[in-house]
């Protein structure tokens, strides 16, 4: 809630004109029935049919009035509600770009994705309908009170009599009704994260033909939104008739005192006439003001979870460490790390590699190859130990400065609806020509050639109109395109034949002799002629060393070379 | 695009939704009859209120309690069955909504199941979720709200009118001239607005779509600092969305004041008209004060009746969206003569297949090949050559432009979709896992899979060690983009899956790239044993993977240039033999 506000401060010039009109115009609204008990009680007795005119004519003005106030009031209210909308998406947005690995995780990407979306425009929503509401309801329920005052303060007591049961009953149905709609908005992640996962395995859902199975899977957990919207929606429901019946009691009671009052010559009947006008506009204030309830409960809701992410701690720090006094470009120091905290995914790992040389990196499905690169570029903290570039530890480079460094491709990386230049430029603003040589060395050059808009070529959802080859061409030039002094290659060549990976590793090392680069490869042959190459079993490094003393002294290096090129693994430096 | 892009006739939009709610026609029908019966009470207050002023008398000590207490208990007690009755309504209202709402996300999802893969490679999944979630919670809104509220208004109207009428005919007359602007008003308005509520839902749909995509690649967009560039793009969405949003309001907003004032309006001339019809002595002091308390209740609905106009707006404009979906013509029927495909022997003809994703761009031209029963067909080439293609076409994801494929001699275009993609069990390199354990992930093509058939394809597919080691082995419950699993390791769940299949053909696309050599060779020695007799289709870049193959077919620019054994390739020294020595080509 104080965020909220937060948020509304810039707002609030604003909003408070806005208030002010709103105000004038509602002061309007009250001044009519105020008029129409003029004209009935002490007009009409005078029977001057030209000042009832008069009087009519004021009611019209008023009415005038009123509705531009209201309508640049509404306008106001409206303008306010997108700002701030619009400050709390791109903050939220900002965060989430900005949230570390291991938050994303926490949070799962379909729920960051519901908050961004269906939670950020229940919050529109609300602030919107708060001021247009919340303001003229209010207003019609105070100035409603005050007028009633005035007429005849006996009978306006009745009228302020009534307000705390309703409060209380306001209170109590929201302090409800917020969980349960956050209850509802937790089901509505489930939601998406049931048809994201659809979308991304439709292949796999058809070929299985289990489009059946998905579709009941669907409706449990669609059932599901729909129960827990429906518990919400009972409970919220209440505040309605039970308004309703306070006020129309309130309204009975004011009958019966009047009935008093009249009799005993204090009041008169067109007073408690107006009475019943003014208890009309009350009643439909606080109808109104039920409904705000109703919308903030949800509103806030929704604001709590936004909220959660926009004040999740900041993790991944800079922190101040000691330079390390070396010459090494990059240097591992007894590294070790795991994901879940209990079961070690690295352990120990050690190595170092001066600026310009090419390091290997292989071993079997699940050693941690993936995970080595991911800590590199620190989207992880290591547990123990430390990762060094140019003898500054990664804790102690600004974000910016260390990604800078690096040209990267990933295991499973992704493109965007956009054009190949744009993929591969990617918002950095590079030059022309240097996307161009980029695509040159990563063997996409002739492809690109061959479409019909070549470089302007659209590609549709996650590159879904090329082949995965081509995907890791656009890929590696995007990783070339800036000339990284760090390139990391994480199975990026898994999909390109032998040729173009033969062709690529030839650019690379002619033109990328000052780049560090880190393979990660499935293949031997990619990394076979790198400087230095270790090989990764379950975390830890079981050899290392070149590609010929790694088959003297490597056991499983020796069999995976002997299994991918047979008899010819010694004799290929012709 | 497609013809239905168009925007839709609110007719036909309206008439769509109200069968959606005919459904329910006995809880609608119920919630009609609670309505009718709340308002009727409510109704009634006034002119009890009336009455019970005019017991008041002219002056001091002159009113009559008998008949104030008498009025006042019947308004008491018509009011709390009236608070009653509108409570029930509200429950029977979103018991209907969600009805609806249920039956329509379960619509849109079965017709999505449905479509062709080619809907999902050109829809971005965001704007789908935004579909199911954001418009539908639009309509549901609406529904709950705007449907009582129209009925309400209508019996308020009916009712109130009457009331009047019956109090003063001539009064009334003043109604002759506000209610006709009430209603020119209202039409121009929902004109203007329809359009910016449509355009309002696409954006936000559009925001959506590019919130899906940013969150899932955010690991690329934090190694090449985009963060930034992504958070100002998304500003630009994020305005036109907002924008969208505004403009829509900007005049919608107006709606309510103006039929506020209108209603004023008539307040007034009722006051002048009322209080001069006081003076010819024509109407009572107290006839005055029900009929200007009816009048009240009379534009109150007219009010709401505007404000939900635009509600209503906002909600035909996602329902266009929500039904574009449901209209989007499903993966083609099978054909009317279509056969299923029982016990396949495995035989796979392709004669003269041309195809191109996009029509006017051939990706194959004029390819034919075939795989006899029991065969390994080995697709190589270099990339882009369309081999992944060709599995899209064998799948029946897609459908050739010219050409035919047959399976024992049936044309597939003959065969129903379900029973051809049974016949095959497919691993592609893109692993899908789905939140569930690995239990579920693995039996997932397999109805009734036993737990000691899930742990047998495990072990051939090399996982089996590896499950083991979780802490909650087979019942561990895999995230979407859950960390704790490599990418390696999800191709060799998803081979599993494959496993246990009992398919009699077998596509491999790239299926062991993220897996190390020994393992792959170990799933392959596996895989040969289960391959006996079937009909497989291997594409991979690791030459030595697929030596052993009956047939390699050496794919370029969409035409098989070379086919044939490993070492007949060799001789042959074309493209094959070139891309075979490449693997072992020294980089200088």
């Amino acid at each position: 809630m104080k965020r909220l506000i937060e948020y509304l401060k810039p707002s609030l010039s604003r909003m408070s004109v806005g208030l002010i009109i709103k105000f004038l115009g509602t002061i309007m609204d009250l001044l009519i029935p105020w008029i129409l008990a003029h004209i009935i009680d002490d007009v009409a007795p005078q029977k001057n049919t030209q000042l009832i005119f008069v009087w009519g004519g004021a009611m019209i003005l008023c009415a005038a009035f009123a509705v531009l106030a209201n309508i640049t009031a509404n306008r106001m209210a409206s303008k306010v509600a997108a700002r701030t909308t619009r400050q709390i998406r791109h903050d939220l947005f900002s965060k989430i770009t900005y949230l570390s690995c291991n938050q994303i995780d926490t949070y799962t990407i379909p729920s960051l994705i519901s908050r961004l979306t269906s939670d950020t425009y229940h919050v529109h929503h609300m602030v919107g309908m708060m001021q247009r509401l919340g303001v003229r309801a209010p207003i019609l329920l105070l100035g409603g009170i005050m007028v009633t005052l005035a007429l005849d303060p006996a009978l306006a007591m009745v009228l302020i009599g009534i307000q705390p049961f309703i409060f209380i009953t306001v209170y109590i149905v929201s302090k409800k009704g917020i969980p349960l709609y956050n209850n509802l908005q937790n089901a509505v992640d489930m939601m998406v994260r049931s048809v994201r996962e659809n979308i991304t395995g439709i292949r796999i859902i058809k070929a299985l033909s289990k489009t059946d199975l998905e579709k009941q899977k669907f409706a449990q957990v669609s059932n599901e939104v729909v129960r827990r919207e429906k518990k919400v929606g009972v409970t919220m429901a209440i505040t309605n008739p039970m308004m309703n019946l306070y006020l129309n009691i309130g309204l009975t009671l004011v009958i019966l005192v009047g009935a008093y009052r009249v009799n005993a010559g204090l009041s008169q009947p067109g007073v408690v006439i107006a009475f019943l006008t003014y208890f009309t506009i009350i009643l439909n204030a606080m109808l109104s003001i039920s409904r705000i309830f109703i919308l903030a409960s949800k509103g806030l809701a929704s604001f709590n979870r936004i909220s959660e992410i926009i004040d999740a701690p900041e993790e991944l720090m800079i922190e101040e460490t000691p330079l390390k006094d070396d010459d090494f470009h990059i240097s591992f120091d007894h590294v070790t790390f795991s994901y879940h905290k209990n079961q070690a995914n690295l352990i120990d790992l050690n190595f170092k590699l001066k600026a310009g040389q090419t390091l290997g990196i292989i071993g079997p499905t699940g050693s941690g190859k993936s995970s080595l690169i991911k800590l590199l570029l620190r989207f992880y903290d290591v547990d123990q130990g430390g990762i060094y570039i140019h003898g500054r530890n990664v804790k102690s480079i600004p974000r910016d400065e260390l990604h800078k460094m690096f040209g990267i491709v990933f295991q499973n990386d992704i493109l965007f609806a956009d054009t190949i230049a744009e993929n591969i430029n990617f918002g950095r603003d590079l030059p022309q020509e240097q996307i161009v040589f980029s695509t040159q060395l990563a063997q996409a050059g002739e492809f690109i050639d061959t479409l019909a808009d070549g470089w302007l070529h659209r590609l549709s959802i996650k590159g879904s109109n090329i082949s995965g080859g081509q995907k890791q061409r656009i890929l590696i030039s995007r990783a070339l395109a800036a000339n990284p002094q760090i390139l990391v290659l994480d199975d990026s060549s898994s999909a390109l034949d032998y040729r173009t990976d033969a062709n690529l590793r030839k650019s690379l090392n002619a033109h990328f002799e000052n780049t560090t680069t880190l393979i990660v490869a499935q293949r031997i042959s990619s990394i076979m002629h790198a400087d230095h190459i270790i090989v990764l079993e379950e975390g830890s490094i079981i050899g290392s060393g070149t590609h010929e003393t790694l088959l003297k002294t490597c056991e499983s290096y020796r069999a995976i070379s002997l299994s991918q090129m047979g008899g010819e693994a010694n004799g290929t430096q012709s | 695009m497609a013809p239905n892009h168009k925007p839709q006739n609110r007719k036909y939009v309206l008439l769509r939704l109200w069968k959606y709610l005919y459904q329910y026609k006995i809880i609608l029908f119920m919630a009609m009859l609670l309505t009718f019966s709340s308002n009727m009470l409510s109704l009634i207050g006034p002119s009890l209120a009336g009455r019970a002023i005019d017991a008041f008398g002219i002056t001091a000590g002159q009113v009559n309690f008998p008949k104030v207490y008498e009025n006042i208990a019947l308004m008491i007690l018509f009011y709390v069955f009236s608070s009653v009755f509108s409570y029930l309504l509200a429950i029977l209202m979103i018991t209907l909504s969600q009805k609806v709402i249920f039956k329509m996300r379960k619509d849109v999802f079965e017709r999505l199941s449905d479509l062709p893969v080619k809907y999902y490679d050109t829809h971005q999944t965001g704007d789908i979720i935004s579909r199911i979630t954001y418009d539908i919670d639009t309509i549901n809104t609406s529904l709950s709200n705007d449907v009582i509220q129209i009925f309400t208004s209508i019996i308020t109207v009916i009712g109130s009118l009457t009331m009047m009428i019956i109090i003063s005919p001539t009064l009334v007359l003043v109604f002759a001239v506000t209610i006709p602007i009430s209603i020119v008003f209202t039409r121009f308005m929902t004109g203007k607005t329809r359009p910016l509520f449509r355009k309002r839902s696409a954006k936000l749909g559009e925001l959506n779509g590019f919130v899906e995509e940013i969150i899932s690649g955010q690991k690329v967009i934090k190694a090449y600092r985009q963060e930034d560039v992504m958070i100002a793009r998304f500003d630009e969405k994020n305005d036109a969305a907002v924008d969208a949003f505004y403009e829509a309001e900007y005049y919608s907003s107006t709606v309510g004041p103006s039929i506020n004032f209108i209603n004023n309006l008539s307040l007034s001339l009722v006051s002048v008209f009322g209080a001069i019809l006081f003076l010819m002595g024509r109407l009572s002091i107290g006839n005055v004060s029900s009929f200007v308390l009816y009048s009240r209740k009379f534009s109150g609905p007219i009010n709401e009746l505007a404000n939900i106009s635009s509600e209503l707006q906002s909600a035909l404009a996602a329902a266009e969206r929500v039904f574009r979906v449901i209209d989007e013509p499903i993966e083609g029927k099978d054909r009317d003569h279509a056969v299923e495909l029982t016990d396949p022997k495995g035989d796979v003809k392709m004669q003269n297949i041309h195809f191109g994703y996009d029509p006017d761009k051939t990706i194959i031209k004029n390819l034919s090949l075939h795989a006899k029963t029991g065969d390994l067909i080995a697709i190589v080439g270099p990339t882009g050559a369309g081999k992944t293609t060709l599995i899209n076409l064998l799948m029946r994801f897609y459908d050739p432009q010219g050409g035919s494929i047959t399976i024992d001699g049936i044309n597939i275009l003959d065969i129903t979709r379900k029973s051809l993609r049974k016949a095959f069990a497919m691993v592609l390199q893109d692993t899908w896992l789905f939140e569930g354990t690995i239990f579920e992930n693995i039996a997932y093509g397999k109805r009734n899979a036993t737990r000691e058939e899930v742990i047998e394809v495990a072990k051939a597919a090399k996982i089996h060690n590896y499950i083991m080691h979780l802490p909650q082995g087979y019942d561990t419950v895999l995230n979407e983009d859950g960390i704790n699993i490599s990418q390696g390791q999800k191709q060799l769940l998803t081979i599993a899956r494959a496993m246990l299949l009992d398919a009699k053909m077998l596509i491999l696309d790239e299926a062991t790239s993220n897996v190390d050599t020994r393992t792959e060779q170990q799933i392959q020695e596996a895989m040969r044993q289960l391959m006996a007799g079937k009909t497989s289709f291997v594409i991979a870049h690791r030459l030595s993977t697929i030596k052993n193959a009956d047939t390699i077919l050496v794919v370029h620019d969409g035409n098989v240039v070379e086919q044939g054994k490993h070492d007949v390739l060799l001789e042959k020294n074309g493209l094959y033999a070139e891309m075979y020595y490449a693997q072992f080509q020294n980089q200088n």
